[in-house]
C-alpha cells in the first residue's frame, strides 16, 4: 500500500477531499479525544479534465429520507438487478434503463474510479447566466473612468446570451432600463428608504404578471418580458450598454465640505436583490457590487456622512462604539439570506484607500459564494486583472463559475454531519445524518452555495456517533456522499456526486494507525476555519484562548499571528476580507495564507524555500514571499545596492540580471493563476513596503534579543511579538503541565 | 339725488380750489417742465405746488405737477401727447370757462389745470358734477395756472372734465337758470356748500325726480337723436311732455306705485341735481353729450323730466336725448318729488307702454349711438355733436315695443317672497330699470377721451369698461388698485350703517398699455428702501418731510423718522423736497424698489427661477392628444420665456417631467447626446432623482430638449396606463426647486382623477344629491388635507403651480385646485378636450401663461393709515399670519381683493392712505419691491360715500366674498346674506341720503344703480345657484377662477358683453353699442357676439339677413351654418375681416383665450347661450333682473319700515 501521503494525494486529486483523519476512530469517545474532529475539506467543483460528465440522471435510493445516489460502494446484485444502498442498506431495484447491466457492463457510477461522477440533467428550459452590475458613482473621476472601462471590457467577456443589468447608485439608486432605444431610461430610488421586495418589484413594474400568474412561475414568458427591460442579453444591448456606461457621470449631488458623499449601497443592493428575486428566482445570477466607499446613508449605513466621524475601527468595535455596526450587519445579513434563498450571489469589489464597510457587507458574499476583492483603487491592475479573472475560462472554454449549488451530505450511520464552514448557507434540511452538535453552519445536511468556482472549498465537520460499547465490525468502512447540484456556466443543470469511504479503527488498539493517518495540513486548515468561524462570531481574545486550548498540540504559531485571528494592525474591513478568502480557498491556498511561503534567490544555488524567519532576510538574497494576498519581492541590502548601481545593465553582469529576473518570473506565474490577484509588491531592504515581509516572518531576532544583535544573520524585527522559539518554549511548558 | 348733492359739493370744492390755487397760477409758465415732471412724479403733485402753501396737502397734488415738470427735464411722450390733446380741451375749457366766469387766464389752462388741481376732493365730485366742471376749470386755472404745463398735463387727464365742462357750460349758458346754478355755485358755493349738501340734494332732487327718466329712455333719446334728427322730435316729446313722460317714467314709476317696483326713470338722483340746477336739463345733457362723465347722466334724468320741457326747447334734441340717459343711469325710481312723481306713477301704471315705447326705442338706439357718439364727441365738440354722432348708429330702429317685457309674462322668481299684491302690479318695463349698457356707454362718453390722472384724492376712476389712459400723479393707477369706495366713512359706525364694503382690488403686477410708463425702479442703495421706523411703510408721496428735510413724518402712522444722510435733500419753501420730482417714490403712486440682501430668503440673493413642465402621459392624456400638443408647442414656446429685457435671453431654467402612475424625470443636460429618462416609482415618498441636468438653460440644451419633446409622444403612444397620481407630481416639482434652491413655476398638464395609490389619492365624490343641502359646502372643500399641507410647503419654497386640466369626467377640481390657488397659480380646465376644436384655446392659454410676466416668492403687505386696517384678503395665495399675503407666484393677471375695517377714526383731512408693498423675485432673479400707494377721501356724510362708490368693484368683492363663503356656509345662506347686505346698503342710502319720497319708490344711488342687476348676476352664477347640468368641477373651477379676477374680468364674467353685429359699421373702428343681456334684446334678424371672459358665442338669429350670413359664414343659408365651427371662415369681405378683428381684439383683452361657439337660434346649443343672458330668468331658478329688482325693493322696504 502506498503511503498515506500518496493516498491522501490520490484522494484529493480524484475527489477533491482531504480528511483530517484517514482512519476514523470507531467511537464517539475516542473521536473526542482526538481533539481534531473527523472532518474534511471538500472542493465540490474541483476541476477534473479527465472526468466526462454522463448524460443521464443519477439513480437514487428509494428510501424517502435517504435518497443516496448509486455509487461504487453499493453492493449490486446484477442478476436480480438490485442494489443495496450503502448508507441505509435499502435494497433498490434498478430502473428499467439499467436493464442491460451486468458485471461486465457496468454503468460508470459503479466503477471505483468514478467515486466522483458528474451527471448532466436537463430540467426545464436553460436559463442564461445573469450579471447585474451595481456600480457606485461616488468615485473620483479617475476611478470611475477606470471602472467604466473595466465594465465595458467585461461585456466582451460575457457569453453572448448572458443577461446583464445595470444599477448605479450614489445618493440615489438608478436601475437602468436597457431595452429601450433613444432615450436612456432608468428607474430611480432614493437611498434612504427601505423598501420591501414587493414594493421594489411594484415600482419597477415587475408585478403586473403576478396578478394573473402565481408566484411559483418565475419564468413565465410575460414575466421574462417585464424583467427584460432591466436584464438584457449582452448581444442585444452591447452597444447600448457600452454607451450607457460611457455616459455614466459621477454622482451629481454636491458634497459639502467636511462630508462624505452620500452613498446608498444598502438600498442599491436591496434593489438589485429584489429585482432578481422578482424576475429570476432560483436561477443563477451574480450581483456585482463595485463600490468606492462606505455606505453613508439609509439602511445598511456604515458610517455617517460627517467626515469628522471616522469609520469604525476594531478599537471602536471592541469598545462597542460602532453605532451602525450591528444594524448594518443585520441588514446585510437579511439581504444575503434573501439572495441565497434565490440562488443569487453577490460579489463585492471594493476599491478605496479607506474602509468601505466590508465588515458589514461581507456576509453578502460569504453567504452567497460571491467574491470579495479589495483594492486601493479601481485604477489598479490588482482590480482590473482580478476582475478579468472572474470571467476566466477553463479548458473547455467555459466559465469557471457555477451557480445555485446545493450540497447535500449523506453519511453512514456511524457518522453525523455537524456542520460546514465555507461560502454557504444552511438549507435547514433535517435528516437522519444531522448531528445535534453544531460546528460551523450546522443543523442541516444541505447547504446552498449560490456561486461556486473550481476552487471553492468547504470544510465539513462530522461527529462519530457510534457508541463505545457498540463497536464497528472490524474492517468496516464509514462512507460519506456529497451530492452537489448546480447550474453550470453553460446553463446546464448538473449533479456531481462524490462518495468517499474510510476505515474505522479502534483507537485503543490501532492508535498508531490513526496517528499515521493524520493529515496535518488538512487539519491545520480545518481547525483554522473553525477558529475563523468563531472569530467572526465571538470576541477575539476568546477565540485565541479557545484555539490555544484546543490546539495546544498543534503547530499553529503562524495561524495565531495571522490576520484571520489577529485584528491588530488590520482594519475591520481587511480582517473581513482575509477571513472571507480563507474560508473558501482550497487547502493549498489556505496553507499559504496561514504560513506564507518564502523563497530565496541567490547566486549560491537555485531558488529555495526558506524559513519564514527573520534570519532568512539576508543582504545578498532576493526573497519572494507569497501570503496569498500579497506577493512581495524583497531585495536584500546588497542586491538593492547593486541594482541601484545598475549592474544588471552591464553585459558582464548578465547573471545578476537573471537573478533579478528570476523572482519576477515566478511572481508572474503566481499572479497569473491566483484569484483574487494578490497585491504585488516589489521592494527592497529599508523600503517602506518591506513591512509586509517583516510583519510575517518569525521575529527570531528583535531589538530585544540582544545576543543576536550585530550578527550577520538576518534582520532584526522591531516588534514585541514573541518569536516562534519563545512560543514553542511556552507551549512545551504548557504541554507538560497538567492544567492543559 | 346724488347729483344734486354732488353739484353742491363740487362747487364747494371748487371754491377751495380756486382759493388755494389762485396763487399758484403764476407758476404756470414752466409748462414744458411740468410735463416732464408729471411723468415722473405724477403722484406728488400735491407737494409740488409750493405756491399752494396754504393747503399743503391738497395743493401738493396740483403743485407737484408743476414742480415736477420743472424738475423733470425728460420730455416724455405722454406729455407731448397731452399737450396736443390739451389744446383742444383747453379751448373747450376756456370757452366753458369763459362762460363760466373763469375768464381769468382761463385760457391757460384752466381747463386742464382745474380739474386735477381741484384736488382730489374735487375729483370726487367732479365726475358727478358735470356742471361743476366748469367751476373747476376756473379753479384749476387759477391754481394750476402757475404752471401752464401743469394745466396742460392735467388738462388731458381732465379732458373728461374739460370736455364736460364745455358741454355743460354751453348748456348752462343756454339755460341761464340752470347754468347759473352751476356756475353760480362756485360763487354761491359758500352758501350751498355746507348745508347745501344735505339740503341741496333734496332740493335738487325734487326737480330731478321730476326728471326721472328711465335709463332706457335716455338711451333712447340719444338714439333717436343720433340716428336721425327727426328723432329729435320724439325726444323732445318725451321730455317736453311731462305728462307723456310720466307715461314713460311710469314704467319706472311703476315701482313707485308698486312697492316692489322699480322706477327706472326717476331713479337717477343725480339727474335731479342737474335738473334742479338747470333744470337745466340742458346742463345735464351737455354733459352727457360732451362726455361729461357722470354729470351728464344725472343731468339727463333730471332734465328730461322736469326741465326737459324748457331745455328741450332751448337746446332741442340734444338736451332731451342726453337727459334721458342720465336719468336712466341713476335709476329707477321715480320718486319724483315734483310733478313727475305723481304723474309718472300714475302714468306708469297706466300708460307704461307708451313711455316704454318711447323709452325703449330710444334706448336701444341711444345705446348704440351713444357709444360712438361720446367718443367722437370728446375730441370734437363736446356737447351735442358727439351725441349726434352716436345717434346715427343708434338709428337702428329700436323696436322698443317688441322688446318690452310683458309684465304678465314675467314670472316673479321671488314670487313666494313677494307680496301677492306686487305680483299683480308687476309691470315693469325692463327698459325703465337701470341699464348696465347705458351706464357703460355714458362712462365711456364721459371719461373715455381724456387721461385719468391719479393725483386727485378720492376721485373715482373711469369704469373698467371704458378705455382710458392713466397718468400717475401720486396714487396708483386704477389698473393696479380699484376701491369700492373712494370716500371712506370716517368711522366704523358709518361704515356699519352703510354696509358698503370697504375694499380694494389690487393687481400688483398689472400690465399697462404701451402708452403708459411702467413703474420706475428706485434704488436706495445698500441700506435698502427707506422706511418708516415704526410701521415700516416705504418711502412714498405721503411722507411729509420736516425739519428742513432731516426727518420725515410717516403718513400712515405719523411716526417721525430720520432721513438717512445719503437721502437728505433740502426742502423748498413749500416744505417739499427739492428733488421731489426726480424721485418716483416721492411723486408717483406706483414704483419698484431694488432691495438688498436683507429682503431675500435666507439672506441670500435668489437664484433665477425655473419653470418645470409636468405632463400627464397616461392613456387618457395620450388619447386626447394633449401630450403631443404640449410637446410640440413647448418646442417653440421655450423661446419665449418671460424676461425683463427683451434683448437678453431669459435666464429661467426649464425642466421636464412626465408621469402617469409613476414619474419620469428627464436629464437634458447639454452635454448628452440623448435625453435620459429617470423613473421614480416611489410616489409615496417623492424625491428628485437628479440635480445636474434637470433644470437647464433652454439655449444650451436646445438640441436635447427638442429631442426629448419629439420622443415623449412616441414613447407613450402605446401606453395602457390609465391611473395617475397628482400629489407626488407637485411634490416632485417642489423638491426639484428645493434641490436647485430657487423659486419657480410648475406647469402641470393633468387629465384624470388621481386614483393611483399615492399621497393625495382621491376618490370620486361627485354627488349631486348634496347640491342645495347643508352639506353642499363639503363639495367645495378639498377631500383630503394633503394638498393644503403641500401648498404650504410650495409657498415656502416659492413654488407656484399652474394646472391645466383635461378631464373627461369628474377630477375633483376643488381638491386639485388647492395647491394652484394657494400658490398664486392658475387653473385651466378643458373638459372633454378634443384636439381639433380645443387645441387653439389651450395653446393660446398656454402661451400666455408661459410668457406672462411673473414674480416669485412674493409677499404682499397692505399698510394703511391709522384708523383702518386690512382685515381680509381674497385671491390665490397663502397666509401664514394675518397680515402677510404670500404668493409663491404672482403674475400679471393675479388680483388680490383686500377688505378694510375701521379700528379707529379716520380724519377727513388726511383721508385714508394705503400702501401695498409686494416683495417679489423678478423673472430675472432680482429681488424687488413693488409699491402701490393709494389715497382716498374720508367722509363724514354718508352721501359722500354713496357718491363715490364703484359698483363693479363692490361686485368683485361680493363675488369673492360669497364664493369663499360657500366653503363654510350653505349656498342658500350665502345668497341670502348677499341680498341682505345689498338691501342694507340701499336702504341706508334711501334713509340717509335720498330725499323723502314715497315708500313705493325704489331709489338707488347713482353709483350703485347697477348694484341690483349685477348682484343678481352673482347670485344666479353657477357657483351660487347651479343648474342641473353644471358639474361640481365646473363650479369649483369657477369659484377658484373668480377669486383672482380683477374688476374688469369679474364685470364681464357676471355681465357678459353682447354685441349686435348687424349694427357693426365696418368703416368705423368703433364697436356697435352693446345690448343688454336679455333674450328680449335679441332680434331674430340679427347676429350677436357674446363674451364673458371665458367664452365667445356667436348667436345667429333664424331670420338673419342673408347678406350678413354671407359675409360672416360664406353662406346665405341659415341652415347651412355649421354649429360646430370653432373659428370663422376667413372671408375676403370687410365685414368678415372686421368681425374677426373684433373677436381677436376681444380675446386679446382677456387673460384666457375664449373659444368661439356658434349658436344658432332655436338650436340645442342655444340653451347654453341663454345661460349667459343674465337679465333673464335662468333655468336654474335665478331671477330675472326685473324680478330681482322687485325683490330687492321689497327687502329695502322691509328694512326701512
Amino acid at each position: 500500500m502506498a503511503t498515506y501521503q500518496e493516498f491522501i494525494q490520490q484522494n484529493e486529486d480524484r475527489d477533491g477531499v482531504r480528511c483530517s483523519w484517514n482512519l476514523w476512530p470507531s467511537s464517539r469517545l475516542e473521536a473526542t479525544r482526538l481533539v481534531v474532529p473527523v472532518s474534511c475539506l471538500y472542493t465540490p467543483l474541483k476541476e477534473r479534465p479527465d472526468l466526462p460528465p454522463v448524460q443521464y440522471e443519477p439513480v437514487l435510493c428509494s428510501r424517502a429520507n435517504c435518497k443516496a445516489v448509486l455509487n461504487p460502494l453499493c453492493q449490486v446484485d446484477f442478476r436480480a438487478k438490485i442494489w443495496a444502498c450503502n448508507f441505509c442498506f435499502q435494497r433498490n431495484s434498478f430502473p428499467p434503463s439499467y436493464a442491460g447491466i451486468s458485471e461486465v457492463n457496468q454503468p460508470a457510477e459503479l466503477m471505483p474510479q468514478f467515486s466522483t461522477i458528474e451527471y448532466i440533467v436537463q430540467r426545464g428550459p436553460p436559463t442564461p447566466l445573469i450579471f447585474l452590475y451595481v456600480v457606485d458613482t461616488c468615485l473620483e473621476e479617475e476611478d470611475l473612468q477606470a471602472l467604466k472601462e473595466s465594465l465595458q471590457m467585461s461585456l466582451s467577456l460575457l457569453p453572448p446570451n448572458a443577461l446583464v443589468g445595470l444599477i448605479t447608485f450614489g445618493r440615489m439608486i438608478q436601475v437602468h432600463e436597457l431595452s429601450c432605444e433613444g432615450i436612456a431610461k432608468s428607474f430611480v430610488f432614493r437611498g434612504t428608504k427601505e423598501l420591501t421586495p414587493k414594493q421594489i418589484q411594484e415600482m419597477l413594474g415587475l408585478m403586473k404578471p403576478a396578478t394573473s400568474g402565481q408566484q411559483g412561475k418565475p419564468l413565465a414568458p410575460h414575466d421574462t418580458a417585464a424583467s427584460c427591460r432591466f436584464l438584457q442579453p449582452v448581444e442585444a444591448v452591447d452597444m447600448n450598454l457600452t454607451d450607457l456606461l460611457g455616459e455614466l457621470q459621477r454622482d451629481p449631488w454636491p458634497v459639502p465640505q467636511g462630508k462624505r458623499p452620500l452613498r446608498s449601497t444598502g438600498i442599491a443592493l436591496s434593489i438589485a436583490i429584489g429585482l432578481l428575486e422578482g424576475t429570476f428566482p432560483n436561477t443563477g445570477a451574480r450581483v456585482m457590487l463595485f463600490t468606492g466607499g462606505p455606505p453613508t446613508q439609509g439602511p445598511g449605513m456604515v458610517v455617517g456622512d460627517e467626515l469628522k466621524t471616522p469609520i469604525r475601527s476594531w478599537h471602536d468595535i471592541q469598545k462597542d462604539n460602532a453605532r451602525h455596526l450591528k444594524k448594518a450587519t443585520k441588514y446585510y445579513e437579511a439581504l444575503a439570506n434573501r439572495a441565497a434563498v434565490n440562488g443569487h450571489s453577490v460579489d463585492i469589489y471594493a476599491c478605496a484607500l479607506d474602509q468601505t464597510g466590508l465588515l458589514e457587507i461581507k456576509c453578502l458574499s460569504n453567504l452567497t459564494g460571491g467574491h470579495i476583492v479589495m483594492g486601493d483603487s479601481f485604477n489598479t491592475s490588482l482590480f482590473k486583472q482580478t476582475f478579468q479573472r472572474v470571467f476566466s475560462k477553463d479548458y473547455n472554454g467555459e466559465f469557471r463559475m457555477a451557480f445555485g449549488g446545493t450540497l447535500e451530505v449523506k453519511t453512514s450511520r456511524e457518522l453525523k454531519v455537524s456542520g460546514a464552514i465555507g461560502p454557504c448557507v444552511s438549507l435547514n434540511t433535517k435528516g437522519p445524518c444531522v448531528s445535534d452538535n453544531e460546528m460551523g453552519v450546522g443543523g442541516t445536511c444541505q447547504w446552498k452555495i449560490c456561486s461556486l468556482t473550481p476552487a471553492t472549498t468547504l470544510a465539513l465537520y462530522f461527529e462519530v456517533v457510534n457508541q463505545h460499547n457498540a463497536p464497528v465490525p472490524q474492517g468496516g468502512r464509514g462512507a460519506i456522499q456529497f451530492v452537489t447540484q448546480y447550474q453550470h456556466s453553460n446553463t446546464q443543470r448538473r449533479i456531481r456526486v462524490t462518495t468517499i469511504a474510510r476505515n474505522w479503527a479502534d483507537a485503543q488498539s490501532q492508535i498508531q494507525h490513526i496517528e499515521s493517518s493524520f493529515d496535518q495540513e488538512a487539519s491545520a486548515v480545518l481547525m483554522a476555519r473553525l477558529g475563523v468561524f468563531k472569530a467572526e462570531s465571538e470576541e477575539g481574545p476568546d477565540v485565541l484562548r479557545w484555539l490555544d486550548r484546543q490546539l495546544i498540540r498543534l503547530f499553529m504559531f503562524h495561524l495565531r499571528r495571522s490576520p484571520f485571528l489577529q485584528v491588530f494592525n488590520n482594519s475591520p474591513d481587511e480582517s473581513s476580507y482575509y477571513r472571507h478568502h480563507f474560508v473558501r480557498q482550497d487547502l493549498t491556498q489556505s496553507l499559504i495564507m496561514i504560513q506564507p511561503i518564502l523563497y530565496s534567490y541567490s547566486f549560491y544555488g537555485p531558488p529555495e524555500p526558506v524559513l519564514l524567519d527573520s534570519s532568512s532576510i539576508l543582504p545578498d538574497r532576493i526573497l519572494l514571499m507569497d501570503t496569498f494576498f500579497q506577493l512581495v519581492i524583497y531585495h536584500g541590502e546588497t542586491i538593492a545596492q547593486w541594482r541601484k548601481a545598475g549592474y544588471q545593465e552591464m553585459a558582464e553582469y548578465e547573471n545578476f540580471k537573471q537573478l533579478l529576473q528570476a523572482p519576477l518570473d515566478d511572481a508572474q506565474e503566481i499572479l497569473q493563476t491566483r484569484f483574487p490577484m494578490p497585491r504585488y509588491i516589489d521592494t527592497e531592504h529599508g523600503g517602506s513596503q518591506a513591512r509586509f515581509l517583516l510583519s510575517k516572518v518569525n521575529p527570531s531576532q528583535t531589538h530585544n534579543n540582544l545576543y543576536a544583535w550585530g550578527q550577520e544573520s538576518g534582520a532584526p524585527i522591531l516588534t514585541d511579538d514573541v518569536s516562534l522559539q519563545v512560543f514553542m518554549d511556552h507551549l512545551k511548558k504548557l504541554a507538560v503541565s497538567s492544567s492543559a | 339725488m346724488c347729483v344734486v348733492g354732488i353739484i353742491n359739493y363740487l362747487f364747494i370744492y371748487c371754491w377751495s380750489c380756486k382759493g388755494t390755487r389762485g396763487p399758484p397760477t403764476s407758476g404756470a409758465p414752466p409748462v414744458s417742465g411740468a410735463q416732464n415732471y408729471s411723468q415722473f412724479g405724477q403722484g406728488e403733485n400735491q407737494n409740488g405746488p409750493p405756491p399752494m402753501g396754504a393747503p399743503p396737502q391738497r395743493p401738493p397734488v396740483s403743485q407737484p405737477y408743476t414742480p415736477g415738470a420743472v424738475n423733470l427735464p425728460g420730455p416724455q411722450h405722454p406729455y407731448g401727447q397731452r399737450f396736443g390733446a390739451p389744446p383742444v380741451s383747453m379751448q373747450h375749457m376756456t370757452n366753458q370757462m369763459a362762460s363760466m366766469q373763469v375768464g381769468s387766464t382761463a385760457p391757460s389752462p384752466a381747463g386742464p389745470g382745474y380739474a386735477p388741481p381741484s384736488v382730489s376732493q374735487a375729483a370726487v365730485s367732479a365726475p358727478y358734477t358735470p356742471a361743476a366742471p366748469p367751476t373747476f376749470p376756473p379753479a384749476s386755472t387759477a391754481s394750476s395756472q402757475p404752471l401752464p404745463t401743469e394745466a396742460l398735463a392735467q388738462a388731458p387727464p381732465h379732458s373728461y372734465y374739460g370736455a364736460l365742462p364745455p358741454v355743460q357750460q354751453p348748456f348752462q349758458n343756454a339755460v341761464p337758470t340752470f347754468s347759473s346754478a352751476g356756475p353760480t355755485q362756485p360763487q354761491a358755493p359758500p352758501p350751498v356748500s355746507p348745508q347745501s349738501f344735505p339740503q341741496a340734494p333734496p332740493i335738487s332732487q325734487p326737480p330731478f325726480s321730476t326728471a326721472q327718466v328711465h335709463p332706457g329712455p335716455t338711451q333712447s333719446y340719444r338714439g333717436p337723436l343720433p340716428s336721425t334728427q327727426s328723432s329729435f322730435p320724439r325726444p323732445p316729446h318725451p321730455t317736453s311732455q311731462p305728462s307723456a313722460f310720466p307715461a314713460g317714467p311710469p314704467p319706472t314709476s311703476i315701482p313707485s306705485q308698486l312697492p316692489g317696483v322699480m322706477q327706472p326713470q326717476p331713479p337717477v338722483s343725480q339727474p335731479s341735481p342737474y335738473h334742479s340746477g338747470p333744470p337745466t336739463t340742458s346742463t345735464g345733457f351737455p354733459p352727457q353729450v360732451g362726455a361729461p362723465p357722470r354729470p351728464s347722466f344725472p343731468g339727463m334724468q333730471g332734465p328730461p323730466m322736469a326741465s326737459q320741457g324748457p331745455p328741450m326747447a332751448s337746446q332741442g334734441p340734444p338736451m332731451a336725448s342726453q337727459g334721458p340717459p342720465m336719468a336712466q343711469a341713476n335709476h329707477i325710481l321715480p320718486t319724483q318729488p315734483g310733478m313727475p312723481p305723481g304723474p309718472i306713477n300714475a302714468s306708469l301704471s297706466g300708460p307704461p307702454p307708451q313711455p316704454g315705447m318711447q323709452g325703449y326705442p330710444p334706448q336701444q338706439n341711444g345705446a348704440f349711438g351713444q357709444v360712438r357718439g361720446p367718443q367722437p364727441g370728446y375730441t370734437g365738440p363736446y356737447p351735442g355733436q358727439p351725441n349726434y354722432g352716436a345717434p346715427p348708429a343708434a338709428p337702428a330702429s329700436a323696436p322698443a315695443a317688441p322688446k318690452r317685457l310683458d309684465p304678465d309674462s314675467i314670472p316673479s322668481p321671488q314670487a313666494s317672497d313677494m307680496p301677492p299684491v306686487q305680483k299683480t302690479r308687476h309691470r315693469i318695463d325692463p327698459d325703465a330699470i337701470p341699464s348696465p349698457i347705458q351706464v357703460i356707454e355714458d362712462d365711456k362718453a364721459n371719461k373715455g377721451s381724456e387721461p385719468f390722472t391719479t393725483g386727485v384724492r378720492g376721485q373715482a376712476p373711469p369704469l373698467v369698461t371704458t378705455k382710458f389712459q392713466v397718468k400717475d400723479q401720486g396714487n396708483a393707477s386704477p389698473r393696479y388698485i380699484r376701491c369700492t369706495a373712494y370716500n371712506m366713512p370716517c368711522n366704523s359706525d358709518m361704515a356699519k350703517q352703510s354696509q358698503v364694503p370697504l375694499a380694494a382690488v389690487i393687481k400688483p403686477l398689472a400690465p399697462l398699455p404701451p402708452d403708459e410708463t411702467p413703474p420706475y425702479l428706485v434704488d436706495h442703495g445698500e441700506s435698502g428702501p427707506i422706511r418708516c421706523n415704526r410701521c415700516k411703510a416705504y418711502m412714498c408721496p405721503y411722507m411729509q418731510f420736516i425739519e428742513g428735510g432731516r426727518r420725515f413724518q410717516c403718513g400712515f402712522c405719523n411716526c417721525v423718522t430720520e432721513v438717512p444722510p445719503n437721502y437728505f435733500q433740502h426742502l423748498d419753501h413749500t416744505g417739499k423736497r427739492v428733488d421731489c420730482y426726480d424721485r418716483p417714490e416721492l411723486s408717483m403712486g406706483s414704483y419698484d424698489f431694488m432691495t438688498t440682501v436683507d429682503y431675500c430668503k435666507n439672506n441670500k440673493f435668489p437664484q433665477p427661477p425655473a419653470f418645470i413642465f409636468l405632463i400627464d402621459v397616461s392613456y387618457n392624456a395620450v388619447k386626447n392628444g394633449t401630450v403631443g400638443i404640449v410637446c410640440q408647442e413647448l418646442k417653440t414656446l421655450l423661446d419665449y420665456l418671460p424676461r425683463e429685457n427683451p434683448d437678453v435671453e431669459s435666464n429661467i431654467r426649464v425642466g421636464f417631467v412626465t408621469y402617469n402612475k409613476v414619474l419620469h424625470f428627464y436629464n437634458v443636460k447639454a452635454s448628452l447626446a440623448q435625453p435620459q429618462m429617470m423613473v421614480v416609482s416611489d410616489v409615496a415618498d417623492m424625491f428628485v432623482p437628479l440635480l445636474d441636468g434637470f433644470l437647464v438653460s433652454v439655449s444650451e440644451s436646445r438640441v436635447v430638449i427638442e429631442s426629448l419633446l419629439d420622443q415623449i409622444p412616441e414613447m407613450f403612444a402605446d401606453t395602457r396606463e390609465t391611473e395617475t397620481v397628482f400629489g407626488p407630481v407637485i411634490q416632485a416639482g417642489l423638491e426639484a426647486l428645493k434641490a436647485a434652491d430657487c423659486a419657480g413655476k410648475l406647469f402641470v398638464f393633468h387629465s384624470s382623477l388621481p386614483i393611483a395609490e399615492a399621497p393625495g389619492k382621491l376618490k370620486n365624490r361627485e354627488d349631486k344629491k348634496l347640491v342645495g343641502t347643508d352639506k353642499e359646502k363639503t363639495l367645495f372643500q378639498p377631500q383630503v388635507s394633503f394638498y393644503n399641507t403641500l401648498a404650504k410647503e410650495c409657498v415656502a419654497q416659492g413654488c407656484c403651480v399652474d394646472l391645466f386640466l383635461f378631464p373627461n369626467q369628474y377630477v375633483d377640481v376643488a381638491t386639485l385646485g388647492v395647491v394652484p390657488t394657494s400658490t398664486g397659480g392658475s387653473i385651466y380646465k378643458y373638459t372633454y378636450f378634443q384636439a381639433p376644436s380645443d387645441q387653439e384655446r389651450f395653446l393660446n392659454d398656454l402661451r400666455r401663461d408661459v410668457q406672462k410676466q411673473v414674480g416669485f416668492d412674493a409677499v404682499m403687505r397692505v399698510r394703511t393709515s391709522t384708523g383702518i386696517r386690512a382685515t381680509d384678503f381674497f385671491g390665490a395665495f397663502y397666509m401664514s399670519n394675518t397680515t402677510d399675503v404670500e404668493l409663491a407666484g404672482l403674475d400679471c393677471d393675479k388680483t388680490v381683493t383686500v377688505e378694510f375695517r375701521h379700528d379707529d377714526k379716520l380724519s377727513e383731512e388726511t383721508g385714508a392712505l394705503m400702501q401695498c408693498a409686494v416683495l417679489y423675485t423678478s423673472c430675472s432673479g432680482q429681488r424687488r419691491l413693488r409699491i402701490h400707494n393709494m389715497a382716498v377721501n374720508c367722509c363724514s356724510q354718508l352721501a359722500d360715500l354713496y357718491r363715490n362708490c364703484e359698483t363693479d368693484t363692490i361686485i368683485n368683492f361680493f363675488a369673492k366674498y360669497a364664493y369663499r363663503s360657500v366653503l363654510s356656509s350653505p349656498t342658500k345662506n350665502v345668497r341670502d346674506s348677499l341680498v341682505n347686505q345689498c338691501a342694507q346698503i340701499l336702504a341706508c342710502y334711501r334713509k340717509n341720503c335720498a330725499s323723502p319720497s314715497s315708500a313705493g319708490q325704489l331709489i338707488l344711488p347713482e353709483c350703485m344703480k347697477l348694484l341690483p342687476v349685477y348682484l343678481n348676476c352673482v347670485l344666479k352664477s353657477d357657483v351660487l345657484q347651479p343648474g342641473a347640468d353644471v358639474s361640481l368641477d365646473d363650479r369649483a373651477y369657477l369659484r377658484q377662477l373668480v377669486s383672482t379676477m380683477d374688476v374688469a374680468e369679474s364685470h364681464v364674467f357676471f355681465y357678459p358683453h353682447l354685441l349686435p353685429l348687424q349694427k357693426l359699421d365696418v368703416e368705423s373702428m368703433a364697436l356697435p353699442m352693446a345690448v343688454r343681456d336679455s333674450e328680449e334684446r335679441l332680434s331674430r334678424g340679427g347676429v350677436y357676439l357674446l363674451e364673458n371672459g371665458l367664452n365667445i358665442f356667436l348667436w345667429v338669429g333664424v331670420s338673419a339677413q342673408q347678406e350678413l350670413l354671407q359675409n360672416i359664414f360664406g353662406t346665405p343659408a341659415f341652415s347651412q351654418i355649421d354649429p360646430n365651427m370653432t373659428s370663422l371662415p376667413a372671408l375676403d369681405n370687410p365685414f368678415s375681416k372686421r368681425l374677426r378683428e373684433i373677436i381677436e381684439s376681444v380675446r386679446a383683452q382677456r387673460s384666457r383665450y375664449m373659444k368661439l361657439m356658434v349658436v344658432k337660434q332655436e338650436d340645442k346649443l342655444e340653451l347654453i347661450f341663454k345661460h349667459f343672458l343674465v337679465e333673464d330668468k335662468s333655468n336654474s331658478g335665478g331671477a330675472s333682473y326685473v324680478d330681482f329688482l322687485c325683490h330687492m325693493h321689497k327687502e329695502i322696504r322691509q328694512l326701512l319700515s
